[in-house]
Parts: C-alpha cells; sequence; structure tokens
C-alpha cells in the first residue's frame, strides 16, 4: 500500500496533529501563559483552513470505506471557515470565562475533534465509519454545551443534548440494522446497487433519516433546539447551529443522493411534507420568542426547512444550490451570533426588548446584525437573497411550484420577526440602551470576515459556478 | 464607461460620498451633488437616446450590454432601455433630485436618511434599465426594503405600524412575482432540456403555452399590481404615504409606485400577452374598482397626505387600465400617466411636506387662507392641483384624455362601460381637488399663529420650480414625449394586438 494515498485524509490528520498540539499546549503551560493557547491555535486554524484549499488528489481508501472527492473536499473547507470563525469569536468569551483552573485547551480539542467527526462522517463510504463520525461528532458537543458549570441551565441544556442524540442515535442505529439486514453489506455502493425498493429497506430510511433529521432539527425531530440553544454559551450556539447543523445537511444530501437513489420518489414525498411543516412551524415559533438566542433556534429551524428544496427532485443545480445555500447560512449565521456573543458576555442581556435602541450606542454591531438578518430573510443585495432564489429556482425546475410558493409565504412571514428585530435596534426608543461596548479585535474580526462573507459571496457569480462545476455528473 | 453602468455607479459613489462626509453639511451637500449629478445623466441619456434613433437605430431595446453572471442558471447582468423606461429615468431623477433638496433639513441621523435614500433610488434605476427578470426582481426588491427604514425611523404618526403594513404587502407581492417569474423561465426553454433564460428579449420571442400562462399571468400581474397599488390590495399606500417623511412619500408616490405600471406593462402583458387578453377583463373590474373607489376616498379624508395618498391609488389605477384596454393610444396615456402623477404626486407631497412644517397640522379642517400668508406654496399647490384634475396645459390632460381616447376604441359593451366607469373619476377628481383647495388655501386665515410663518426658502422654492416646470413643460409640448414613448410601445402592442 502506497503510503502517499494516506493523503485522501489530509484533513483530518492535521486536525488531528492540531488536537494533539492543543493538548500539548494545554499541560506544558502555566497558568498565565495559558491565555496565549488563544491566538497560537487561531493561528495554526487558519493556516488548515488555508491549506483545505490546496489541490489534493481525490480517491478512497481502506477498501471503500473512507473516500474524498473534489465536492466532499469542499465541503470540509466550508466547515474549517466556520470553525475558525467561531474560534475567533469566542476568544474574548473564553479570556473571560476560562480563568484559573478551567482549561481553554480543551475548549478547542472538543471543537476539533468534533469537527474529525464531521469530517470523517461526510467522508464516509461505509455506515461503520458513517456511523463512528457522527457520534465522534455529536458526543463532545455535550461537554461544550455544559461548559458553563456554574449555570444551571448550561446543565440542562448539556443533559438535553445527551439524551436527545442518544435517541436520535438509536434510531438511526436500528435504521442501519435493518438496512444491513436487507442488504448484507454497509457499503455505500453496495447498498445502491442492491436497493429492492422493499417495505423493509423503506422503513430503514425513514429510520436513518429520522436520525440525522435530529441534528438537522428538522420538524418534528426539533424539540430539542431552542432548550439547548438557550442553555448553552452563545458561542457553542452558534457551533451547534451553523456547523453542526452544515455538517448533517451534507451527509444527508450525499445520502439521498447515492445510497437512496432508488427510492427517490419516497423522499422526495417525505422531504416535501416535513419541508412545509420546518418552514411553517419554525417561523409561526420564531415570531413569538422574546429571547434573542430562543429567537435564532427557531429562525435556524425555519431556514433548514428550505435546505429540501433544492435536494427535491434530486438535481445536480439542487444539489449546488443546497451546498451554496450552507455557505451563505454559515456566514449570515455566525454573524448574527456573533453580535449576540458580543453582547451577552459582556453584559448578559438576552432579551430582545433589551436590544431596543441598540444602534444608538452600537452602531457597528447594529449594522452587522441587520445585514444579517436581511441576508437570513433573504433580502437584497446581501448573499441571502442569492442563496434561496436559487433553492427556489432548483425546485420550480422540478415542479414543485406549490411547495416553492409555501416558501415564498414563509419567507415573507420571516421576515416579518427578522424586521422586528430590526426595528427594535433601530426605531424602538429605550432610556437605558445597552451601553456603548468596546469590542477586542477578535471579535471584530470575526464579525467583519462574516459581513464580508455576507456581501460579497452573492455577488460572486463564479462561487456558485465553481461549485456547479463540482456537481456536475451527479445524477 | 457607458451610459448606463453610471446610471448605478453614481450613487455607488454618492453613497461613498456620504459615508465619508463628516459635517451635516458635507453629507447633504455629497447628495445633492450626487443627484444633480444623476439628474443631469438622466437628461443625457434622453438625448443620447434621442442621438441613436435619428441615427437610424430601429431596435426594440438600445444601448444594450450584457454579462454573464451566474452561468449555471443562465443569468446574466442584462440592461438596456427603450422610451418607456428613458421616460421614467427621466423621472426618477428628477423626483429623487428634488427629494434630496427638500430633505435639506433633516438633522435626525441625516447620514443614514441619505444613505437609505439613495440606496432605495439606486433600485429604482437598476429595475428601470434591467432587460433581466432576475437582476430586475433583485432592483425591485432592493428598492423596497430601505422603505422599511426610512418610514420607520423618520416617519410620523402610526409610522412602526405603517412601516410594517407596507414592507410586508409588497414583500408577499414580491413572493408572488418571484413565482411569476419562475414560472416564466422554467418554461422559457426551446425544447426539453434546452437553456432557459430570465432575459425579457429572448422570453418575447417565445411562445409560451396559454395553459402556463393562464397560471402565472395573476401572479405576475397581482405582484407589480401591488406595487401600483391594486384594489383591494392598495392598503398599503394609504398608510406608507401618511406616514413616511416628505421626500420618501415623494419618491414612493412619485416613482415607486411607477415600477408596478411598469412592470405590468413590461413584463406581465408584453411576455404572457395570451393570458392577458382572457384574463384581463378581471383586472379590467378591479381597476375600475380602484380609480373610483381612490377618487371617493380622496373625498372623506380630512388629512392633506391622505388626500393625496388615496388620489395617488386613483391615479396609479388609471394607469394600470389603460394598460390593461392593450390599445396604443391608451398605452401610451399610461405612461404618460406615470410621468404626470409621478412630477404631480410628487409636487403634492412635496409641498404637503412643506405647509405641515409651517403649520404643524395636516388636517385641513383647521386651515384656511394659506394664500394670504405663503403665496408661493399655495400656488404651487394650486398648480398641482389643477394638473391632478387634468386642466389643459398641464400634464394630467395629455396623460388621461390618451388613456380615455384609447379606452373608448373597445367596441364592445364591457369595455365601453368600464371607461365610462373609470371616466366619471374626472368629476369626482374635481370635485376633492377644488375642495382642497378652497379649504386650504382661499377664505380667511382661521388661525391667528399662521400669519407669522414664513414663505418658501430656496432650496423649497428650487424643489417646487423644477417640479413645476416639468408639468408644464409636458403639458405644453406633449407629442414630443408622447412620440418618443410611442415608438417603443410598438412591440407591446403588436404582440398584443397578434394575439386579436
Amino acid at each position: 500500500m502506497d503510503f502517499g494515498q494516506f493523503l485522501y485524509m489530509r484533513h483530518e490528520i492535521i486536525l488531528s496533529a492540531l488536537a494533539l498540539i492543543v493538548l500539548i499546549m494545554e499541560i506544558s503551560s502555566d497558568k498565565k501563559s495559558k491565555a496565549n493557547i488563544i491566538p497560537v491555535l487561531v493561528a495554526l486554524f487558519f493556516i488548515n483552513t488555508v491549506a483545505g484549499f490546496l489541490p489534493v488528489e481525490t480517491g478512497s481508501l481502506f477498501g471503500g470505506m473512507y473516500k474524498t472527492t473534489a465536492l466532499i473536499i469542499l465541503m470540509k473547507n466550508i466547515l474549517n471557515a466556520g470553525v475558525l470563525i467561531v474560534f475567533i469569536q469566542s476568544a474574548g468569551w473564553l479570556k473571560s470565562n476560562f480563568t484559573g483552573n478551567d482549561n481553554i485547551g480543551g475548549y478547542f480539542f472538543i471543537v476539533i475533534s468534533s469537527l474529525i467527526g464531521m469530517d470523517f462522517m461526510i467522508s464516509a463510504g461505509n455506515f461503520l465509519m458513517f456511523y463512528i463520525g457522527l457520534e465522534l461528532a455529536t458526543i463532545p458537543l455535550a461537554a461544550l454545551v455544559a461548559s458553563e458549570k456554574l449555570k444551571e441551565r448550561s446543565a440542562e441544556a448539556g443533559v438535553k443534548l445527551i439524551l436527545s442524540a442518544a435517541l436520535s442515535s438509536g434510531i438511526l442505529l436500528y435504521g442501519l440494522s435493518l438496512l444491513y439486514g436487507t442488504n448484507g453489506s454497509l457499503y455505500f455502493d453496495n447498498i445502491a446497487s442492491s436497493f429492492q425498493n422493499n417495505s423493509l429497506q423503506v422503513l430503514a430510511f425513514i429510520f436513518i433519516f429520522t436520525g440525522i433529521a435530529f441534528k438537522i432539527s428538522i420538524v418534528p425531530f426539533h424539540l430539542w433546539t431552542a432548550d439547548v440553544y438557550e442553555g448553552a454559551p452563545v458561542n457553542i450556539t452558534s457551533f451547534l447551529s451553523v456547523i453542526s447543523k452544515a455538517s448533517a445537511v451534507f451527509i444527508l444530501i450525499i445520502l439521498l443522493f447515492t445510497v437512496f437513489r432508488g427510492i427517490e420518489g419516497i423522499w422526495n414525498s417525505v422531504l416535501y411534507f416535513t419541508s412545509v411543516l420546518t418552514m411553517t412551524i419554525g417561523n409561526l415559533f420564531a415570531i413569538r420568542q422574546k429571547n434573542i438566542k430562543r429567537f435564532l433556534a427557531f429562525s435556524s429551524i425555519a431556514q433548514a426547512g428550505f435546505i429540501p428544496l433544492g435536494i427535491i427532485g434530486g438535481s445536480a443545480l439542487g444539489f449546488s444550490s443546497v451546498v451554496y445555500f450552507v455557505l451563505i447560512y454559515l456566514f449570515s449565521n455566525l454573524g448574527a451570533f456573533g453580535v449576540v456573543a458580543a453582547i451577552t458576555n459582556k453584559t448578559g442581556k438576552e432579551s430582545i426588548d433589551e436590544y431596543n435602541g441598540l444602534y444608538s450606542t452600537n452602531k457597528g454591531l447594529s449594522l452587522v446584525m441587520m445585514l444579517s438578518l436581511f441576508s437570513l430573510a433573504g433580502i437584497p443585495p446581501v448573499a441571502g437573497f442569492f442563496g434561496k432564489f436559487f433553492l427556489f429556482t432548483s425546485a420550480a425546475k422540478q415542479g414543485y411550484y406549490l411547495l416553492v410558493f409555501i416558501a415564498l409565504i414563509n419567507a415573507t412571514v420571516s421576515l416579518y420577526y427578522y424586521l422586528l428585530v430590526v426595528k427594535a435596534m433601530f426605531i424602538n426608543k429605550n432610556d437605558v440602551p445597552i451601553e456603548t461596548i468596546k469590542n477586542d479585535g477578535y471579535t471584530k474580526l470575526g464579525l467583519i470576515i462574516c459581513t464580508i462573507g455576507i456581501i460579497a459571496i452573492g455577488f460572486a457569480g463564479i462561487i456558485f459556478d465553481y461549485i456547479n462545476s463540482l456537481t456536475f455528473g451527479i445524477k | 464607461m457607458d451610459i448606463l453602468t453610471l446610471l448605478l455607479i453614481v450613487p455607488v459613489l454618492t453613497v461613498i460620498a456620504i459615508i465619508i462626509s463628516r459635517t451635516q453639511n458635507q453629507i447633504r451637500m455629497s447628495a445633492a451633488v450626487g443627484m444633480g449629478i444623476q439628474l443631469i445623466q438622466t437628461v443625457n441619456l434622453i438625448f443620447a437616446y434621442l442621438a441613436e434613433r435619428r441615427n437610424g437605430n430601429i431596435d426594440d431595446m438600445l444601448f444594450v450590454k450584457s454579462w454573464m453572471w451566474f452561468k449555471s442558471f443562465n443569468i446574466q447582468f442584462s440592461i438596456g432601455v427603450d422610451g418607456i423606461s428613458v421616460a421614467l429615468i427621466a423621472l426618477t431623477g428628477i423626483v429623487i433630485f428634488t427629494g434630496v433638496l427638500t430633505s435639506w433639513k433633516v438633522d435626525n441621523l441625516s447620514k443614514e436618511f441619505f444613505i437609505s435614500l439613495i440606496v432605495l433610488t439606486t433600485g429604482v434605476f437598476g429595475f428601470f434599465i434591467s432587460l433581466d427578470l432576475f437582476t430586475m426582481f433583485l432592483f425591485f426588491e432592493l428598492a423596497v426594503i430601505p422603505m422599511y427604514l426610512l418610514i420607520g425611523v423618520w416617519g410620523s404618526g402610526p409610522k412602526e405600524y405603517a412601516a410594517m403594513k407596507l414592507t410586508l404587502m409588497l414583500m408577499g407581492a414580491s413572493a408572488l412575482l418571484l413565482l411569476g417569474i419562475l414560472g416564466l423561465y422554467v418554461n422559457s426553454s426551446a425544447a426539453p432540456g434546452g437553456l432557459m433564460t430570465f432575459n425579457i428579449i429572448e422570453l418575447s420571442k417565445l411562445n409560451i403555452p396559454i395553459e402556463v400562462q393562464r397560471i402565472f399571468f395573476p401572479m405576475l400581474f397581482i405582484g407589480f399590481g401591488v406595487l401600483g397599488a391594486l384594489f383591494p390590495f392598495h392598503t398599503w399606500s394609504p398608510d406608507g404615504h401618511s406616514s413616511a417623511p416628505t421626500a420618501v412619500s415623494m419618491l414612493h408616490a412619485g416613482v415607486l409606485m411607477k415600477m408596478g405600471g411598469y412592470g405590468c406593462l413590461r413584463v406581465a402583458m408584453f411576455l404572457m400577452p395570451d393570458a392577458a387578453n382572457e384574463m384581463g377583463w378581471i383586472f379590467i373590474v378591479l381597476t375600475s374598482i380602484s380609480v373610483v373607489y381612490g377618487a371617493f376616498g380622496a373625498i372623506v379624508q380630512k388629512d392633506l397626505k391622505y388626500i393625496n395618498a388615496y388620489s395617488s391609488v386613483s391615479h396609479c389605477g388609471l394607469v394600470l387600465f389603460a394598460i390593461l384596454m392593450s390599445d396604443k393610444i391608451s398605452t401610451n396615456g399610461a405612461v404618460l400617466q406615470m410621468i404626470s402623477h409621478g412630477l404631480m404626486t410628487a409636487l403634492f407631497f412635496a409641498l404637503i411636506g412643506m405647509i405641515y412644517e409651517r403649520t404643524h397640522t395636516r388636517d385641513i379642517r383647521f386651515m384656511g387662507g394659506l394664500m394670504k400668508v405663503i403665496p408661493f406654496l399655495a400656488v404651487g399647490y394650486m398648480i398641482a392641483g389643477l394638473a391632478s384634475l387634468g386642466l389643459p396645459g398641464l400634464s394630467g390632460f395629455v396623460a388621461e384624455m390618451n388613456i380615455f381616447v384609447g379606452a373608448f376604441q373597445h367596441a364592445d359593451t364591457f369595455h365601453r362601460i368600464a371607461t365610462v366607469v373609470v371616466c366619471s373619476s374626472i368629476v369626482i377628481t374635481a370635485v376633492y381637488i377644488l375642495r382642497v383647495v378652497a379649504t386650504l388655501l382661499l377664505g380667511p386665515v382661521k388661525n391667528n399663529d399662521f400669519n407669522l410663518i414664513k414663505d418658501a426658502i430656496w432650496f423649497e422654492r428650487a424643489t417646487v420650480v423644477i417640479l413645476i416646470i416639468a408639468i408644464a413643460g409636458i403639458g405644453m409640448a406633449p407629442m414630443w414625449l408622447s412620440d418618443f414613448i410611442s415608438n417603443s410601445l410598438n412591440p407591446i402592442i403588436n404582440k398584443l394586438s397578434m394575439i386579436k
């Protein structure tokens, strides 16, 4: 065996090395120098993100257990970029909350482990590998969610996450066992080619879909989302709502387009109904939220409801639209969470009412928040408009006009509650607005990256065309 | 740099200039200079257009440029103009320049105010020069969304309610619009699996099956119609216009509502002529109601802005009505009406804003005799009123004359009755205009405080004079504008009349 082939796993290898470096730094540094871990890690992770874009050969390893394609590498790069922003945004929070004996390195180690799990999951060619990756991605998150030890809600959120994750993996495993029972293999290629479309296999698909739907918080598997998002520290919430969700979307679409291609008719109708439910319920609940984190939780549920519009019908163009949408969603949501984190970590204020008059004291934060929310709502000229437009176009091309119509109505409803926050910041008067927050360099950098992403990705037609060139030939 | 791209670049540069300005004076000077250049550009565009036509260029669209934007979807950034869009661009140039002048005294967050205002204008200019439905839709939404902040932050009265209502109704309309656009796009490939297109010129050469048109024509027409205050979707307009700050009311009633009429003509009617012919009667009924209902609504209102907002509903209903008649004379009248109403309503709202600043009320019951204290503004108001009720020599007459003559060309009973009903609005308009003019301007000065108020100052005079010159110019020399427009109407009318 040629050891050069291991370079197919370049992303995972570099991440593992990073995880080890964090551990060594954590052990070898004393209390005072612990804060140095942050800049070093951010710098190293930046190098990792850039290195991810270097051209690399693609192929499969371990007899097909693990495989990469240019598209999968792009997905990993998107996740890397997201995690980089999360790292930058959480620097301030780490400095203020992880003092003394708390280990900053632990935070980085856990996030990187989770990311390694996601990378393996996306690259899986076999359901065992997929399952291991999934668990590696999920379990560390519970520790992160519960990491604010002194807060009850944080611990409660951690328990809720681990319980729902355990339940969903149970369901998923049951689906896998059914699939193995009916096919005699766990390799994606074997299953795809021997799919007989019998009812047991359809049941297996439903279970597997359910398991992944928990991760994306598709209605009716969304009930854990708001509580966990609210209880977790904001920076962890942004990781959960963006990176974790994006990776699950990626693996879902890969599975649907390869393994379950044989029952396209069935997953089309499953996606149709879950999509309508997810958009509508996410939106209706988001309107009523008073807490900004719960608000963003339901908004992210509603956003997830738009994703099936690209998957449905199973076209290559739809696939590209989903990847593009996720890329834009990542920047927009991280922008919004970045602002929330900056405010919550400094002042502890989380209620939307407390955002009243924010513009009078914090111009920059309000503007970034407004752009992010407009991007989430799909308003031009920010990128969200393009992401949504392409999803709608792909669905319309497949003939799902009614679904597009429902989605458009939902987009209008979502505009209403996004505007409520904009209204709070710009229009509502407040005698005691949130005081002017002096952001450190990290927070500013994080927000600037998000803003550039939100503005530039939409206009750069070349990005979409690049993604589309990678999906060429699917189907 | 070509002439149309500059129309988008100048506003962007103006926004940058405003961002880096420091003092209030710098901010409003950069806005005024930027929009002044824009106004010069639009005038220049008219002459460039005429020169091109004189040189024998008979293409439907001139100055066409296309850049591939999203290759995978065949989305292009495609721009070009014909007589209709040139006329509307000129209108936009005048209204935004005068709008900036009337906002000279905005001192609450003036930087943000002018930025929003100019972003909105960029959307309008972009909309009128777009030849690609994707970019057209993008600019449409870009023109609507700053309105939320403009009304919400700088408005008056129930501004939050009005801003939200306006934004949601227009965005809801844009949802219908998008669905219609996607319907066109998906059915645009000549053969199954062929390349689809958003390009209006290419779409107009296709024969889209009537079954498809039946589904998507109403969506497109209503989608644009909401912006053109089509009954029963007009309710955003009175609330929005009355709560908005002066310049925003001017732009909204003067220009944004014209985007609705232009879209109905250029997209809905032009690209789906069969369905327009077949289903037009539904919308003729609705627009007739708009015209008459708007006029009656204006009679009972007491707030000056509400009166003018309802009058806008009536006049814009007339635009849509004329477009639906799909006769060459009436459609010509529709475009003239768009220009005429745009100028006239901008003048109205500008004057109402100026009067309100002085009297601190917009309720006509408490006002009277303004002619004695502020003669300049009062005369301006009277001219606007006379243009609105269609006095010969001013722009309103030419437009309405064309519309009614054109509409009467239809020989069947339905069109005749509709035309007669709509004609009755002339009388009702006269009633509410004369009533306002009489109570507001004539008679004794009702309130002693009014004796102290001062007449217009330089920037207010400039606004009023520019708009009155434009209104009178069209009224005196209508054929010039009319020729200009009517050649460009030929492709649309030919397509509509081929069906009959």
